[in-house]
């Protein structure tokens, strides 16, 4: 793992830009989890809480026309790449006013007028489908490039080994990020692999592979722009893995249990959101008065996203036999 | 009228479809200039459009159909093949769950309009991993079409629709077919999806059937009909969307119906088109609904088994025979 700097070489409004949708993702999934206690959440969700620093790190270095795939916990990638909270929100608890109008739900956001080419719950399916976005864009002869987000369990899955070898050869504009979380579900990585650091397999594939503290959003955001940049002059992919926790349990049902309370507490002193902030107050890059203010509007924006939700109709049953075809 | 081989015409469709939109390309295993398919469909297209729009991927199902399907919500339209239609098991997810729903669990706000073609059908002694015909797994996923051509003709005007398709196409060939020569316009057309041929018109019996099979159903027409029974042979040329009308059409001018496929009969696609039968047209029968198919097995090897297995014109006569 890469150390933390203290110096901050990005401009001010990018810094309180990173902080606030970090934040925003926070609150957002406590929000959620505030939602589903009160039976206002159909289903399951999986939150992203404590792995804010990789959506926002990674994100902050694409262009609107860039694409994201990401999984069943992807709501704080919709909300790095610039998806509408409140549209977020609606899709959460099945109204029609959701970016999939109802259909989809919280594995299945999706927001193409960002790039943002949909969250599949199957794991580790959105790697192949990052690689045919990296090869649209080559064959359109575009300098798009793609963030594949995916977690250290979908880097047992087939999907990854077929995916990095043809994005590979092809010399694809695919970035691979692995939010190493641990666990799959309730399997600890070291049960399932017999290795310690995922990037370990790019090596495999013969494209760079970068072990990183993933709860270092500067750490991430540095990394992934070099990744993006060898993506965009066509020098192809790189397999990033970021070390990361969920605050959370799996799913909303799971205590996690599996996981020893010495582990969690360890990680909770590494929370993302308070090392960033506590590096934004120590570089002097921000004063106390602006984090309060940026963390008062990305509150705003989540309880707004909020009202917007409740107030908005349920699909009509019968829009459940539209859209099966084009 | 020119004729041109079932290959030929399907390398037509795809070598046109190329020129009028640079949006198509090729994906699949062996497709490019050092084998041209397979069975080879892409021979020279490879030499003609470069090998950047006719791809050789690496043996990797999953990732190919994956790759189609992220293609196709980035603005290309690709026609990936899978070298067999068994090995279409290897790419279930992506073309399942991933390009059959996307649309629809997305609220439509996109489509896929890729393009998987694959060969089934036994008759070449290769056993059970190259012969099975499995139309009926792709029938029972909402959101994808699956195309049965059994002519050259139908071939190439089905191909030109199914690449035009805003919707992922399963398209369904068979690896007898590819040597059948047929007539075929110079003229450019293209033949709507859910619009069946009457193959054959007969007023005794109809027999509704696919791929292959319809020619084993017009060589066994052509045998009763020399002994004074009439056959309508009913191709259905797309399984979905599927043409009830003409069937129930056909069903209610004979009376009597013989579905015949090569497929499992089991959850089939005679299964499928008997239900519809018996849901919409039974009135109009004057004896049971019978099916030909094959008796729940996978295909053997030998030659004494692969043929005891794969239903024949004799067994459609027989059929026949049962209900008249």
């Amino acid at each position: 793992m890469e150390s933390e700097q203290l110096t901050l070489n990005l401009e001010k409004e990018k810094l309180v830009e990173m902080y606030t949708k970090m934040v925003e993702i926070r609150n957002f999934e406590e929000k959620v989890f505030e939602l589903y206690g009160r039976n206002l959440v159909p289903g399951t969700i999986h939150l992203y809480a404590g792995e804010e620093a990789v959506a926002v790190g990674v994100c902050s270095n694409l262009r609107r026309d860039d694409y994201i795939t990401s999984t069943h916990r992807g709501h704080g990638h919709c909300i790095a790449k610039g998806a509408q909270l409140k549209k977020i929100m609606a899709e959460l608890l099945g109204k029609r006013t959701g970016y999939c109008e109802g259909k989809g739900g919280s594995m299945h956001i999706a927001d193409f007028s960002i790039g943002m080419l949909g969250a599949t719950a199957v794991v580790g399916a959105g790697i192949p489908i990052a690689v045919g976005a990296g090869l649209s864009a080559k064959l359109r002869g575009t300098d798009q490039v793609v963030a594949c987000f995916f977690g250290d369990g979908a880097s047992n899955q087939g999907t990854f080994h077929e995916g990095i070898n043809m994005t590979s050869i092809w010399k694809l504009p695919v970035i691979f990020v692995c939010e190493n979380n641990l666990y799959a579900m309730g399997t600890r990585q070291s049960r399932v692999m017999a290795i310690e650091s995922i990037a370990d397999r790019a090596v495999a594939y013969g494209i760079p592979g970068v072990a990183i503290d993933g709860n270092d959003v500067m750490a991430v955001h540095r990394t992934a722009r070099e990744a993006v940049e060898r993506a965009r002059k066509g020098e192809g992919a790189t397999l990033i893995e970021c070390k990361t926790y969920r605050h959370k349990g799996h799913s909303r049902i799971d205590p996690a249990r599996y996981r020893p309370n010495e582990e969690v507490e360890e990680w909770l002193r590494r929370d993302p959101i308070k090392r960033f902030k506590e590096k934004l107050l120590q570089t002097h890059t921000l004063t106390e008065a602006e984090i309060a203010l940026a963390e008062k509007q990305a509150l705003a924006r989540v309880e707004e996203a909020v009202k917007f939700t409740m107030e908005s109709p349920h699909p009509a049953p019968r829009e459940a036999l539209e859209d099966v075809y084009s | 009228m020119r004729e041109i081989t079932y290959r030929e015409a399907l390398r037509e469709a795809l070598r046109e479809e190329m020129h009028r939109d640079k949006a198509v390309f090729l994906l699949g295993e062996d497709i490019g200039r050092y084998w041209g398919g397979a069975f080879k469909v892409t021979e020279g297209l490879a030499e003609e459009f470069g090998d950047e729009r006719v791809r050789d991927a690496p043996i990797s199902e999953s990732a190919i159909i994956g790759t189609a399907v992220g293609a196709a919500i980035t603005g290309m339209r690709p026609v990936a093949e899978i070298m067999f239609g068994d090995l279409t098991t290897l790419a279930m997810d992506q073309i399942a769950n991933q390009a059959a729903k996307i649309r629809y669990m997305f609220g439509g706000q996109t489509s896929v309009p890729l393009v998987m073609r694959t060969p089934f059908g036994a008759g070449v002694n290769i056993a059970s991993h190259h012969s099975q015909s499995l139309e009926a797994w792709f029938m029972h996923v909402p959101g994808l079409q699956v195309a049965v051509p059994s002519t050259p003709y139908d071939a190439k005007g089905l191909l030109k629709t199914a690449v035009r398709s805003d919707n992922p196409v399963v398209f369904c060939e068979h690896k007898l077919l590819y040597p059948i020569e047929g007539e075929v316009p110079e003229k450019e057309y293209t033949i709507p999806f859910g619009v069946a041929d009457v193959k054959r018109e007969g007023s005794d019996v109809t027999v509704v059937t696919t791929l292959y099979m319809v020619h084993k159903a017009l060589n066994a027409a052509r045998e009763l009909e020399a002994e004074g029974i009439s056959i309508e042979v009913v191709d259905p040329r797309t399984l979905t969307p599927l043409d009830k009308q003409t069937i129930i059409r056909s069903v209610k001018k004979t009376g009597r119906i013989v579905i015949v496929s090569e497929d499992c009969k089991t959850a089939g696609v005679s299964a499928e088109i008997a239900a519809i039968v018996a849901e919409e047209a039974l009135d109009y029968l004057d004896a049971p609904i019978k099916r030909v198919a094959e008796p729940d097995t996978p295909i053997p090897f030998s030659p004494p088994l692969e043929q005891f297995v794969i239903p024949d014109e004799r067994a459609i006569i027989e059929a026949v025979k049962e209900v008249v």
